[in-house]
């Protein structure tokens, strides 16, 4: 059986999936950061099946990849300091508590 | 022979992948949650090594299972009593929630039920690392700087919110 470039992309899509539901519904902020996580390999998982379908000599794909794996690095860094910051301030992490801002 | 054994690998990386994704979301430990994380990103660089990439899986161990999601385990040791098993896991969200990503998913294939009979291009480049460097210093050259820029900016702001606390005490001190 030949795997296609569309089976990539349905378990890239099932990953996406998965982590837009841990960041819906996991009540943990560093939960929600994995599932981010998740989502923004799912997207790598896809730009590089691409790439190899229509590619030949262009790599135009994995550049992409490259970006995305280094602003996602970016994301977590600025996220998880916030997370401290916001766990120091309040003593929490749990998204049903962190109540602040509600009028 | 080859093939057999990609179409082995294909399965078995996609299985331990959606396995260990679903480990995210339904561990109720948030520190084997983590632990779920990293073998998954570790098994995503399989995936990319089995779609020819194998400079951005490197990049992808490096970064990811080396960096971020180490990186998560010591926030979450920092901010968790870990073995606490009492905490809720899932705010009212989770069935709407659950709802949504089945209908997505049921969405997701009727879309690649009509990508049939794509295939991948024989012709794979032979020196990709040449040819990736060349990209980024002409074509991508002003994203490649600024990445630069936003690394850089990410690196003082997490320095500035991770230490602000710490200097006001020092000061009212």
């Amino acid at each position: 059986m030949i795997i296609l470039p569309t089976h990539f992309i349905g378990v890239a899509l099932i990953i996406f999936i998965i982590g837009l539901v841990v960041v819906i519904a996991r009540r943990n902020t560093i939960a929600i950061l994995m599932g981010v996580e998740l989502m923004l390999n799912a997207v790598n998982l896809i730009f590089l099946a691409f790439n190899k379908m229509y590619g030949g000599m262009e790599l135009s794909g994995q550049v992409f990849a490259i970006f995305i794996i280094a602003v996602a690095a970016a994301e977590a860094i600025v996220g998880l300091a916030l997370i401290l910051a916001i766990y120091r301030s309040i003593g929490t992490v749990d998204v049903d508590q962190l109540t602040e801002l509600r009028g | 022979m080859l093939e057999w054994i990609y179409t082995i690998s294909f399965y078995a990386f996609s299985l331990m992948l959606v396995m260990s994704a679903l480990g995210v979301l339904f561990l109720r430990n948030i520190f084997h949650a983590g632990l779920s994380l990293l073998f998954a990103l570790f098994v995503m660089a399989g995936m990319f090594i089995l779609l020819g990439a194998e400079f951005v899986a490197g990049i992808q161990v490096l970064v990811y299972v080396g960096a971020i999601a180490v990186l998560i385990l010591f926030a979450v040791m920092l901010t968790q009593r870990i073995a606490d098993t009492k905490v809720k896991r899932y705010t009212r969200a989770l069935f709407p929630g659950l709802l949504v990503g089945l209908g997505l998913i049921a969405v997701a294939f009727l879309m690649i039920g009509n990508m049939n009979g794509l295939g991948f291009s024989e012709f794979t480049p032979g020196d990709m690392v040449p040819g990736i460097g060349r990209l980024l210093l002409s074509q991508y050259l002003l994203p490649f700087e600024l990445i630069s820029l936003l690394l850089l900016g990410a690196l003082v702001g997490a320095i500035v919110l991770a230490t602000k606390e710490g200097k006001e005490k020092k000061e009212e001190e």
